[in-house]
């Protein structure tokens, strides 16, 4: 194990701008990446952000007793989709309104607005399909005038969610599979360099995993520089746009953690891959 | 006594440029030095393979040193190739290391304990006459210097045979008596020599064994090198 350090290092001590521009590459292509998913992780919240409002708006009858009311809250909090059910005062709901259209304030008049419950989902059933489903069960009960969930507007969103959330798993094996690619040549190259090392290594005898361990080591190693460069390049970009156009998320620290993990291990196998390709024809093809 | 390398009718069929060797069989003793002979493209290199394990047979059984081409597993080659000194025409040695580098790094890569290294080079170094340019770069020996490191890197896990692929082919007059007495002294000491060579004066002069190649078949095997001049392949 020790001689596989050494020989990686004498490699990269020989062959410094090869090791330079290998760690670069891989750095970029994760780059690519890594913007690609800053995009996407903040698609992805802004869009939560705009599914938390999904709600359900009971319009009571005014005849409505106090019973048939709480029978309602109770009933509508114990339905498996619903996360919270709550009462809204002809009051309350002026208030509201008020301060949400401030414009109408003057026309708004407490006999507009008629006494309601607002039902709220629970993610994942925040879909047209279940807020239909959950609409349609309240609407049954007597003492109900009217349920609005903005229909249109949930189905509207709902095919944005898919459509992003397809075009960014597409788009995102794309990237990953351009990086692995780039990667996989920039450390072919490593390899091809080396070639007459590994001739000779295996000449005089040298297990193939003696032959293979030190690419193994200098994969693994330039990855994991490349990822961490690459996650640097990308805070970088998250903060400049963060400070110049747009409030943006940075990612979590697993996800970091994955991005640096993900470096390493197509540095790792990217190796492994082109060794044991070299491995395979290194001799047949001598005269 | 049974040979340390030994041939049973062995074919050697390469998919795009077709049979290398037909129905050879041949046999080396312990301590035997055999030249191979014959011309380009005859098989001698094919054989050399066959023998390191770089190719298997097409048909028939290659044996070195109680090791099979019909039973060894892979992970068995390396530790064959422990036992086999091999030597080529254009030397094959690291260009960026030194001399003793390049001799150490066959024993480092096969496992050998740092502290017998040091030791071990210095003695193959004297044992080929290099002694004096053990730090030396490659660039800076001459074509007979570099065969000779590379003779000291092949005899680093004391082989049993050493195989030769025209291993003076690159050489002067010279050049070439001189590394042909070191591998006659190699096998003065008990190593078996397979050399490939199309030097035939220096098998007439030597009168040791020859195989001789034609097209992948074995056209002889013996000591009677008047044949080159009967036939008139000899100036």
């Amino acid at each position: 194990m020790r001689l596989a350090i050494r020989e990686s290092l004498l490699a990269f001590k020989r062959a410094p701008l090869l090791g330079i521009l290998s760690i670069t590459t891989i750095a970029f292509s994760l780059f690519a990446f890594g913007l690609f998913g800053l995009v996407a992780v903040n698609l992805q919240s802004a869009l939560r952000d705009v599914e938390n409002r999904v709600e359900i708006r009971v319009f009571l009858a005014d005849g409505a007793t106090e019973e048939a009311i709480a029978t309602m809250l109770g009933d509508a909090s114990a339905f498996p989709e619903v996360a919270e059910a709550g009462f809204v005062s002809p009051d309350s709901g002026l208030a509201r309104a008020r301060q949400e259209l401030p414009e109408f304030k003057d026309v708004l008049d407490v006999a507009v607005l008629p006494a309601s419950i607002e039902v709220r989902l629970k993610e994942g059933f925040r879909d047209p399909i279940h807020v239909k489903d959950v609409a349609s069960r309240l609407g049954k009960y007597p003492s109900v005038d009217e349920v609005r969930y903005g229909e249109e507007w949930v189905e509207k969103l709902h095919k944005i969610r898919t459509i992003a959330a397809v075009a960014g798993s597409g788009l995102g094996l794309v990237f990953a599979l351009v990086a692995i690619i780039i990667i996989g040549s920039t450390i072919r190259m490593a390899v091809l360099a080396r070639a007459r090392e590994i001739e000779i290594m295996r000449l005089v005898g040298a297990t193939d995993w003696f032959v293979r361990s030190p690419y193994l080591i200098d994969g693994l190693v330039k990855g994991l520089l490349g990822g961490g460069l690459a996650i640097l390049l990308t805070w970088l970009a998250n903060s400049v746009i963060s400070r110049n156009l747009v409030q943006t998320t940075f990612f979590e620290p697993w996800q970091i953690a994955a991005g640096l993990t993900a470096g390493a291990l197509i540095g790792f196998f990217g190796s492994a891959v082109s060794v044991g390709r070299h491995l395979k024809q290194a001799w047949r093809e001598e005269g | 006594m049974a040979g340390i390398v030994r041939l049973t009718r062995v074919t050697k069929e390469y998919p795009r440029s077709g049979v290398a060797l037909r129905n050879v069989s041949c046999e080396v003793d312990k301590g035997e030095f055999v030249f191979l002979t014959g011309p380009s493209g005859s098989g001698k290199s094919t054989l050399l393979k066959l023998l390191s394990f770089v190719e298997r047979p097409t048909e028939g059984e290659v044996k070195v040193s109680g090791y099979s081409s019909a039973t060894i597993k892979s992970r068995e080659i390396p530790m064959l190739r422990r036992r086999l000194g091999i030597v080529f025409q254009d030397f094959r040695l690291l260009q960026d290391r030194t001399i003793e580098a390049n001799v150490a790094f066959a024993l480092e890569v096969t496992g050998v304990p740092k502290a017998n290294i040091g030791p071990r080079v210095a003695r193959l170094l004297t044992q080929v006459g290099l002694a004096s340019k053990a730090t030396a770069m490659p660039h800076e020996l001459s074509g007979g210097e570099l065969q000779r490191v590379a003779i000291a890197r092949a005899l680093a896990n004391d082989p049993f045979v050493l195989l030769a692929d025209e291993p003076t082919g690159n050489l002067d007059e010279r050049a070439t008596r001189g590394v042909f007495q070191l591998l006659r002294d190699i096998n003065a000491s008990g190593t078996a020599v397979m050399m490939a060579t199309h030097d035939l004066s220096l098998i007439e002069w030597s009168g040791l064994r020859y195989i001789e190649l034609e097209q992948g078949n074995l056209v002889y095997d013996g000591t009677d090198a008047t044949r080159f001049t009967a036939d008139g392949r000899r100036r």
